[in-house]
């Protein structure tokens, strides 16, 4: 059955009382420690449908931004220290450390975080720090993989991309076939999902800036990750943060580090081109 | 603009059939006329005080997720997302409010971020425990229709 509506005067109706109040990203300078200026906005790349990019810093209250702007005060810090201790420690078959092949982390793992996922030649997919951690534990050191979130993957993951703290992310697409996985994310990025039947960019591209009830909504920036959330007392990895959003839809959600998530890690990262590395973000 | 949202809807609809209670009109039997749904969905009249309890409450409407409305301006956190509701009653009319509520993809075209309340139309990997199951019932609706109607 077919029917045709009166759809242009209601939607000029619906965007003529649209123009309420509506809170936008704050206009101050992230500053870490009084000494590192971070670039919490920057021009978007070419074909970035949102023209200026903010992290999601911009986004929280005085008091939320007030604690990343302090090493000592970010409770995501802890995270970092238990991530040094286990970059020194020994584990597996082969009885060596992170720092058994990398020595100081400051030095070989210095820009690292700022440019992941890769392209990973031997099983012709994206890597993520978390995947290339993984790979060095079993291949390296012939210890167990982490299972998601477990072991030491977040604190570990956090210590190296803390390492690349205030460097600008940017993505290398022309690798293998990081292409096609950005593809890939770009529509999981814009399938709706759920009963609620809502997108990533439902809530983050069309609505960014505006409040959701009480949670003020942000570009959905990945820099800062893993992030450390007030609400859960703890370093949340992007995985985790992904399976999340996608659940408020109402909607089954893929397993982490699966093709779907894998691909939705590759485009929102690049999203982000040009934002400073974060992590350990401070959020609610 | 056409919308081939009935005939979707009443396939996707004959399984889950049961699952309504006989006297309400299932979702995929609303008629959509343009935006007008002139037939109330039940036979019981709105009851405009439950229809503000739904609007407030999150795991129902949840509507103040995403509208600001003075009618209740003891509840923290009104949302931003979608238009204030203030007046509603007097910009629109019951049968248009109506199809709002059931799918307001009929009257503000396909890429409203509102959600179908009383709609099979959903987006993709619904939770398995909500597959052919929409976000209220039919009476809810009658209840927001109801209480809407009194936002002059
Ligand atoms: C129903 C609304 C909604 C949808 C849909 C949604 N999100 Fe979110 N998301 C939020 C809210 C609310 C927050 C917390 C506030 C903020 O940072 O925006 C959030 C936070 C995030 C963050 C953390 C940002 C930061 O600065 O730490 C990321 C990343 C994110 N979302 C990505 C996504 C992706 C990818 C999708 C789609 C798979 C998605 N979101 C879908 C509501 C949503
Ligand atoms: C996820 C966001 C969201 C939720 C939840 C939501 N709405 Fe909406 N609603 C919107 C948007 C956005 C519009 C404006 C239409 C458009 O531009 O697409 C709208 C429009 C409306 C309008 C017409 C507005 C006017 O005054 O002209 C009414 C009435 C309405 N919604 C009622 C409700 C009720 C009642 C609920 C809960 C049962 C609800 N909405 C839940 C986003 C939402």
């Amino acid at each position: 059955m077919h029917f045709t509506n009166n759809k242009t005067l209601f939607t000029l109706i619906g965007i003529a009382l649209c123009v309420t109040a509506s809170a936008t990203p704050v206009d101050e300078v992230l500053v870490i420690d009084e000494e590192l200026e971070m670039t919490t906005r920057v021009q978007a790349v070419e074909g970035h449908p949102i023209s200026e990019i903010y992290s999601g810093w911009h986004y929280r209250t005085p008091e939320t931004r007030a604690l990343e702007a302090d090493s000592f005060a970010n409770p995501g810090m802890l995270g970092v220290e238990q991530g040094e201790e286990i970059w020194h420690t020994v584990e597996g078959s082969e009885g060596k450390s992170c720092a058994s092949c990398h020595d100081d982390a400051a030095v070989s793992m210095k820009g690292v975080g700022a440019n992941y996922p890769k392209w990973d030649e031997k099983t012709q997919r994206p890597k993520n720090i978390e995947a290339q951690i993984n790979s060095c534990r079993v291949e390296n050191m012939g210890a167990e993989p982490y299972k998601f979130d477990k072991g030491g993957q977040k604190p570990l993951t956090a210590y190296i991309k803390n390492q690349s703290l205030g460097m600008p992310v940017e993505l290398d697409l022309s690798e293998g076939e990081m292409q096609s996985w950005w593809e890939k994310g770009k529509e999981t990025y814009y399938l709706r999902t759920g009963q609620l039947n809502l997108s990533c960019a439902s809530c983050h591209e069309q609505n960014h800036g505006k409040h959701i009830r009480a949670d003020h909504l942000s570009q959905g920036n990945v820099n800062g990750f893993p992030t450390y959330r007030l609400k859960q007392n703890k370093l949340i990895s992007l995985h985790n943060r992904f399976r999340g959003c996608i659940r408020d839809t109402r909607a089954e959600f893929p397993d982490a580090f699966s093709d779907v998530l894998m691909g939705l890690e590759v485009y929102t990262t690049w999203r982000g081109t040009g934002l400073s590395v974060e992590t350990p973000a401070v959020r609610q | 603009m056409e919308i081939r949202f009935l005939s979707c809807a009443v396939f996707v609809c004959s399984a889950a059939y049961f699952t309504f209670a006989q006297a309400d009109t299932a979702p995929g039997d609303v008629e959509i006329n343009a935006i007008s749904i002139d037939k109330p969905l039940t036979d019981v009249a709105g009851d405009p005080a439950n229809g503000k309890k739904i609007f407030i409450n999150r795991k129902q409407g949840n509507c103040l997720a995403c509208h600001a409305n003075s009618d209740m301006k003891d509840q923290l956190f009104h949302g931003e997302v979608g238009p204030s509701l203030d007046g509603a009653g007097t910009r629109w009319q019951e049968d248009h409010l109506r199809t709002i509520l059931v799918n307001a993809k009929a009257v503000f075209g396909d890429q409203t971020v509102m959600p179908g309340f009383y709609s099979l139309e959903v987006g993709a990997d619904v939770r398995k425990d909500l597959i052919g199951k929409t976000i209220l019932q039919a009476q809810d609706i009658e209840d927001l229709v109801a209480y809407l109607s009194t936002l002059k």
